[in-house]
């Protein structure tokens, strides 16, 4: 089985390309108010998803929330305001107040934030597996990056995932750059879709700043794994505009004229281009350009006026009911510290 | 009306009674299914609840842990059996990062109820990796239950309570011990058995009080019976996070003097953390320092060595005279 390279897909629908227009704008935005507010000192650090909206939202787009589940990684900022996820209680887990983010994970099917590089790929495998054991038809997905594809948790995910069957798709945001090393240093044979064949698995790279082809072939993916066909793997080829986080700093190993290269090719200005192509007026753009800016300006004004954690949060959730041992450090801490 | 059985087949009749209780209980693991696991300890579960329900997994510990923990986030209870402590390991990013964090990370919302069961401890003359006791990793990790049993009866009710806990539980088997075997009341309901996290008095004493769990409580006792001239409380801590500290300190408080036994390595293990706690609750009761037998801070030896390495009864009834020199 060879990785297939995914030709230009053809336009989306006008309505469906016109709302991802409008998530993907408004994750741009909302991805720059963090930045700015990484720099007022509001969040103490900031992961930029900048360059990889359309790979995103693309895929997210192509779930069912009905039945499916996405297991994020730490930088899906996109994916998770595709599938309507709170994005105040998503940025929460930025601002420090919460490590897995504010937002209910079962209610939104987007697992909650997760900074270990591999680390939730196994758990989207599991919950396929379960999900076809308990007879019904929702597949997972699972996000992670080039990376990660390194990881051996990644590697015994989809081992384990091709020899069960499990319905889940590999969602590969092949962004080039794992903080400092870049793809050539990373990925040995260049193509983390051929590595599918080794698992018994269709993997296919698509062109992952085009979103109706991304959005094609995780549907095309999630298809295959809901009729009984089993795992797949789609590598969406895409680009790190920002920096790895806030405290990086890329001058250190990248070439700035590659950075300039990417952002010539941003997904956000060329799918508004395609849909100025294909008819939508100035005006209709306009619209949702003021809806994507109103929206993003409602998270930012939510997450600075979101209240800090409680103190006693410290010994919450720790067991489903405290031990008598926390519950005895607790009492200490109300009585010696508490504010 | 009760049956005698192995400690290994109480565990197995427990699993049996947890997966008829439950049908989201799940077995998974290396060989668990059609050779029913390498101590026999899932025999025949394949065969009366199928292979969806007792998975023959890849040979991928993090992989088990890993999809144990997504199968938990779709409602089931996975029962992993990690092969050998030693073989732990590479699952340890799950376990440590993932599993016993799903809970805090998400305010709650999630819980991840899966069981992760570790044939451990030496004893039994295997190649190395096959005799190690990791307890105290798993008891360091807010977030975990880490548990043990050391008769057939404790370990027919521990796994079913183990299954039962809505947090993940490090259920760890004395595997020098899989072919003792005990009446077990198999008929009595899960409901009347001590909890979980509750320590055993295995044998009232009043001169001092050794506290053991897992493999040690056999060689414990064996030591009090053999100690003509004091009368010895035996102590089987049961469950090692959390610990009971009331029944230990009880215990203490009357005798005065305490001994911790464990076969894994003396410095920060779980007898270093007994011994704080009880110096803290039990000061003006104490007739000497806490004395600790265990094994020694050296990887756990090629068996031809093991019996040195191992506390045994000898050692045991020195650590006893030591606490009784002051």
């Amino acid at each position: 089985m060879q990785a297939q390279e995914a030709r230009a897909a053809d336009p989306l629908p006008p309505a469906h390309a016109r709302s991802l227009y409008r998530a993907m704008l408004t994750a741009r935005l909302i991805d720059g108010e963090a930045i700015a507010l990484q720099r007022q000192g509001v969040l103490p650090a900031y992961v930029s998803a900048r360059g990889q909206e359309a790979a995103q939202a693309g895929s997210a787009a192509a779930l069912d929330i009905e039945r499916d589940f996405a297991f994020p990684t730490y930088r899906e900022i996109a994916a998770a305001l595709t599938l309507g996820v709170d994005m105040v209680g998503y940025l929460a887990s930025h601002r420090a107040l919460w490590h897995g983010g504010l937002y209910d994970p079962v209610a939104s099917r987007f697992g909650a934030v997760n900074a270990v590089v591999g680390g939730p790929v196994p758990h989207a495998v599991g919950w396929a597996m379960g999900e076809r054991l308990a007879g019904r038809t929702g597949c997972a997905l699972s996000y992670f990056g080039d990376g990660a594809s390194s990881e051996g948790d990644v590697h015994e995910a989809m081992n384990l995932a091709g020899v069960m069957r499990a319905p889940v798709v590999f969602l590969c945001q092949n962004n080039r750059w794992a903080l400092s090393v870049p793809n050539e240093r990373q990925v040995a044979g260049g193509s983390i879709a051929a590595r599918a064949a080794g698992y018994g698995m269709p993997g296919v790279a698509v062109d992952g700043n085009d979103v109706a082809a991304v959005y094609r072939a995780t549907r095309q993916a999630l298809e295959h794994a809901r009729s009984g066909g089993g795992p797949s793997l789609v590598e969406a080829r895409t680009y790190r505009i920002e920096p790895h986080s806030t405290s990086d700093d890329t001058s250190r190993y990248r070439d700035p004229d590659e950075e300039r290269q990417w952002r010539e090719r941003d997904p956000v200005a060329r799918l508004r281009a395609e849909l100025g192509e294909a008819g939508h007026t100035d005006d209709t753009l306009a619209r949702v350009e003021r809806e994507a800016r109103e929206s993003a300006e409602r998270v930012r004004d939510g997450i600075c006026a979101r209240p800090e954690p409680d103190g006693d949060d410290l010994f919450r959730y720790v067991y489903a009911e405290p031990t008598d041992e926390l519950a005895r450090q607790w009492r200490a801490w109300r009585e010696e510290a508490a504010p | 009306m009760g049956s005698k059985l192995t400690l290994g087949r109480a565990i197995n009749t427990g699993l049996r009674q947890a997966m008829e209780a439950d049908p989201k209980v799940l077995v998974m693991g290396e060989d668990v299914g059609k050779l029913g696991g390498v101590f026999r300890v899932t025999d025949g579960l394949q065969k009366d609840f199928g292979a969806d329900r007792v998975i023959d997994t890849p040979l991928a510990e993090s992989g088990i842990v890993g999809t144990a923990i997504g199968l938990a986030l779709r409602g089931y209870r996975p029962v992993c059996e990690i092969q050998f402590d030693g073989f732990f390991f590479p699952a340890a990013n799950q376990t440590f990062s993932q599993l016993a964090k799903i809970r805090r990370r998400s305010a709650g919302v999630l819980s991840v109820p899966v069981v992760i069961r570790i044939p451990y401890g030496g004893g039994i003359g295997a190649v190395e990796h096959h005799s190690e006791s990791p307890e105290a990793y798993f008891t360091h990790t807010a977030g975990l239950r880490v548990v043990t049993a050391a008769t057939p009866e404790d370990a027919y009710w521990a796994i079913q309570q183990a299954v039962a806990s809505d947090d993940p539980v490090i259920f760890l088997e004395p595997k020098r011990r899989y072919y003792e075997k005990a009446e077990v009341d198999t008929d009595a309901t899960l409901s009347a058995a001590p909890p979980l996290d509750a320590a055993r008095v295995a044998r009232p004493g009043s001169d001092a009080t050794i506290v053991a769990y897992g493999p040690m409580v056999k060689t414990a006792l064996q030591a009090a019976e053999a100690d003509t001239e004091r009368d010895i409380e035996v102590i089987d801590l049961r469950s090692l996070a959390p610990i009971d500290y009331d029944t230990v300190a009880d215990s203490v408080r009357r005798t005065g003097r305490l001994v911790v036994v464990h076969e894994a390595p003396l410095t920060n293990g779980v007898g270093g953390e007994i011994s704080a706690r009880v110096t803290e609750e039990c000061f003006y009761h104490l007739e000497a320092p806490v004395m600790r037998v265990c094994g020694f801070d050296t990887p756990y030896p090629q068996s031809r060595l093991e019996e040195y390495y191992l506390p045994d009864l000898d050692r045991i009834l020195d650590g006893i005279d030591r606490a009784f020199a002051y």
